[in-house]
């Protein structure tokens, strides 16, 4: 054996650093470690079962991995080709899968069923003509919201969001949440202890409130999200015909059992004392008032998810929010400028799916911590301005405490 | 293809027979009278003929064990077996041979007719080729034999981004021009083509491989419309080859039984290829580099890009030459492997920012060559793939120890 007499100092350098590298390859600490738990917010909850596991997988890869194409289903007309491609990573959307609702101005319903609402499908297979706005139809535009910890909120009780709507501001605090009394479809399986007015539900997912449960908010959105028709949601939103399904139940639940299994997003740092400070501002200030610190989950046939004492600041329930964020557009029982307080938790990795920047509101429209809260009117206003009035280190301490969840 | 399998098997009972009398098995000499370009890889293998017979045998097989693992999730331990190539050629006469190539990949997930083409020759500038024809887009997809790559891992850019392996029934011309020390080529094919798969695939991007799960193509062209693959390049004795290439064709069905159903939809790509060695250091370098370009309908979804771009460069270096473990021309080699693929150069209509769906991925090797048709290499691959929205980085990273040899 002899060197290659033509090896020069450099190969003998290359040579050398490739033998280190792969010394360096053979140590486990090469490859790249998972993430922390409150680094990313996917994840199944703790205490599942391994039944419960293999359904989270197979409902991870349809999520995550299913990609619809024209030969199995999409479209024609839709809004993406995958539940993964809005929610990257389980987490908020960004502005290129913010879908638009058109068509409801109050409770009495949406006018524009026959002309393609309620949701707009602006995109279409080649061949086909998107949709288009219908002229002089309200309309909002809603940015995929974060999946995490839907489950939970999913088992907290009817009566916990009855205890905290005040909808005539009985304790005159300014805040007079009340939940979105919805027509839910027939396909629904009422949670232990719903409440029912007037053959209404309570809605609790979405940014009106208006699905009741999240295989509602699930079949809804392959309906009107992907152009796929199931025999949850079996008319074809393109042709609005009944049409053959085309994806299965199993699926559909498999998918609905991965949402509500997933883990409520981890707090980071909670006790870093800007986190702590910043926390007795928020609540000092009234921002607790709607997004609601703690809610505990009654029963629920997950055994992990019930009866969970989790945090994931929201009353479930609308709240006046001003002429600012008033789109005119509306759905159930809700008014255009209400909207359900949406969950906080998990707010500070948002610009991990949100492709390195925030995008908050319904709509996206505040592109920061800071932005969101001073769009805030109606029922926000008080707490706006009481942000306002904070000094910039207190402002700070409060944003890093939001960041933090 | 059953009856071409069947040809094939029993031409590898030949063999068999050549292990008592090796007479009866020898070697085909591979013609090393003139400079070879990547175009005459199909050609450039060692093949075997087995006794009398106006026919060469060969091919390759390629296996290895791998562990991986993206953010800390791992698959565990794998052994794949990636693929196993069967090469046929004949003279059938003087200036007419045919060579065929089938390929199993993946155990038996895909079996594959990789070539199978009649080239007549004219002169030496002017050759017809019919069959199924590999387009010569870029180099990897005309030189792709494992066993030539010291990478266990085809590269991104010639596998996801360009469809290699890529071909397509159809035919065409090529030819050479010779001087002393250098050698201009041609190649020109029409071929069957692209379907709109390629912007409608379970990937979620355009995606020109995925025209190969079109079961049809080797027997009907998805829209009628020819697609023409030409290639120039220039190879010197002393500096190496550059390649230049170029694919372009309708992808969509735009009619169909007469009725018009959409207007007609393009794609071309570009790409340059150069090989050369460095001949002090005798480090070999090979680079690619494609360029896509699909026609999009305005309304679809934006996740399907206009624009695409990617390549490789790999850096050989041989450290070591002799005799190793009683391999007498045996070659230790250190490597490495930069690519990077860009499925969507576009920007969101939304927000004017550039889309993300990329991936960079460095490659380390060391290769042992105990024989110049044998390879026994050792990789780490570190590797960032960024999704559609631009967030952070997958990270993985590969350990992948495997052999590749002709046989």
């Amino acid at each position: 054996m002899k060197f290659d007499s033509h090896m020069s100092k450099p190969s003998m350098r290359l040579s050398g650093l490739a033998a280190v590298w792969l010394l360096l390859a053979s140590c486990e600490l090469i490859f790249p470690q998972a993430p922390a738990d409150d680094a990313v917010l996917d994840g199944p909850v703790a205490g599942l079962t391994p039944e419960q596991h293999a359904q989270f997988l197979r409902g991870d890869v349809a999520f995550n991995d299913g990609v619809f194409t024209s030969r199995t289903g999409l479209g024609p007309v839709f809004v993406a080709a995958s539940c993964g491609s809005c929610h990257a990573g389980d987490g908020k959307g960004h502005p290129t899968t913010t879908l638009t609702r058109f068509g409801q101005v109050d409770s009495t319903g949406n006018l524009f069923l026959q002309r393609g609402g309620p949701q707009l499908q602006h995109r279409a297979l080649p061949g086909f003509q998107p949709e288009q706005l219908p002229a002089g139809a309200a309309h909002s535009r809603f940015t995929p919201p974060a999946n995490t910890g839907l489950g939970f909120l999913d088992a907290v009780p009817d009566a916990a969001l009855l205890a905290l709507a005040d909808p005539t501001d009985v304790d005159g605090d300014g805040i007079s949440g009340r939940p979105n009394w919805i027509s839910a479809p027939g396909y629904i399986t009422a949670r232990p202890g719903t409440r029912v007015q007037a053959g209404r539900y309570i809605g609790r997912y979405g940014k009106k409130a208006a699905a009741y449960d999240l295989l509602h908010q699930t079949a809804a959105a392959y309906n009107q999200d992907m152009g796929i028709v199931s025999s949850y949601e079996a008319v074809d939103a393109h042709s609005g015909q009944l049409a053959d399904p085309e994806v299965s139940n199993q699926t559909v639940l498999d998918v609905v059992a991965y949402l509500k299994m997933l883990k409520a997003p981890v707090q980071r740092e909670p006790n870093h004392p800007d986190v702590l400070t910043g926390e007795q501002a928020f609540l000092r200030i009234g921002c607790g008032k709607c997004h609601t610190p703690q809610l505990t989950t009654g029963a629920s046939p997950i055994a992990a998810l019930a009866h969970q004492t989790v945090r994931p600041y929201t009353d479930l329930l609308l709240h006046d929010m001003g002429p600012g964020l008033n789109d005119g557009y509306t759905e159930g029982t809700a008014a255009p400028a209400e909207w359900r307080t949406p969950a906080l938790w998990g707010l500070g990795l948002s610009p991990n799916s949100q492709g390195g920047t925030y995008f908050l509101l319904h709509d996206g429209r505040a592109r920061s911590i800071e932005d969101a809260i001073r769009q805030h009117g109606g029922e926000g206003q008080p707490s706006r301005e009481r942000f306002d009035s904070l000094s910039a280190e207190q402002q700070r301490q409060l944003v890093r405490f939001l960041q933090s969840l | 293809m059953k009856q071409l399998l069947a040809l094939l098997l029993l031409a590898g009972a030949l063999p068999a027979t050549a292990q008592i009398d090796p007479v009866l098995l020898r070697r085909v000499p591979r013609d090393t009278s003139r400079l070879q370009l990547n175009m005459d890889a199909v050609y450039n293998r060692p093949f075997v003929q087995p006794g009398r017979l106006p026919v060469a045998l060969g091919g390759y097989v390629e296996a290895n064990y791998q562990y991986a693992a993206t953010d800390g999730v791992s698959e565990g331990h794998q052994f794949q077996m990636r693929r196993l190539t069967l090469f046929v050629s004949s003279s059938i006469a003087k200036r007419i041979r045919f060579l065929t190539e089938i390929e199993f990949e993946d155990g038996t997930k895909e079996i594959n007719i990789e070539f199978a083409s009649v080239d007549v020759e004219f002169s030496p500038l002017l050759n017809v080729r019919g069959g199924v024809v590999m387009n010569p887009i870029g180099a990897f997809n005309q030189n792709h034999d494992g066993p030539k790559w010291e990478f266990v891992d085809r590269p991104l850019s010639a596998t996801q981004l360009l469809p290699a392996t890529w071909s397509n029934v159809g035919a065409g011309l090529y030819g050479k021009k010779f001087g002393a020390t250098w050698v201009v080529a041609y190649e020109a094919y029409l071929t069957n083509g692209f379907d709109d798969q390629i912007i409608s695939n379970t990937q979620n991007r355009t995606y020109l491989p995925a025209s190969k799960l079109n079961p049809d193509r080797f027997e009907e062209s998805f829209n009628g419309v020819p697609l023409f693959t030409g290639k120039a390049a220039l190879r010197h004795r002393r500096v190496g080859e550059v390649g230049v290439s170029y694919m372009g064709g309708v992808y969509n069905k735009f009619e169909d039984d007469g009725l018009r159903l959409d207007r007609r939809r393009g794609l071309q790509v570009w790409a340059v290829d150069l090989t050369s060695t460095v001949p002090k250091t005798r480090t070999v370098l090979t680079g690619e580099w494609a360029w896509v370009r699909v026609n999009i309908p305005d309304a679809y979804s934006p996740q399907y890009g206009q624009r695409q771009a990617g390549g490789f460069v790999d850096l050989v270096q041989p450290v070591m030459r002799g005799t190793i473990f009683g391999f007498d021309r045996a070659v230790l080699n250190a490597a490495l492997r930069l690519e990077y693929v860009d499925w969507n150069r576009d920007r969101f209509a939304e927000t004017g920012g550039l889309i993300g769906d990329e991936t960079l991925a460095v490659v380390s090797a060391v290769s042992w060559r105990p024989t110049a048709q044998t390879v026994i290499r050792l990789n780490y691959r570190r590797q960032w793939a960024r999704d559609f929205l631009g967030n952070p980085p997958a990270r993985t990273a590969a350990v992948q120890l495997g052999f590749s040899t002709y046989f």
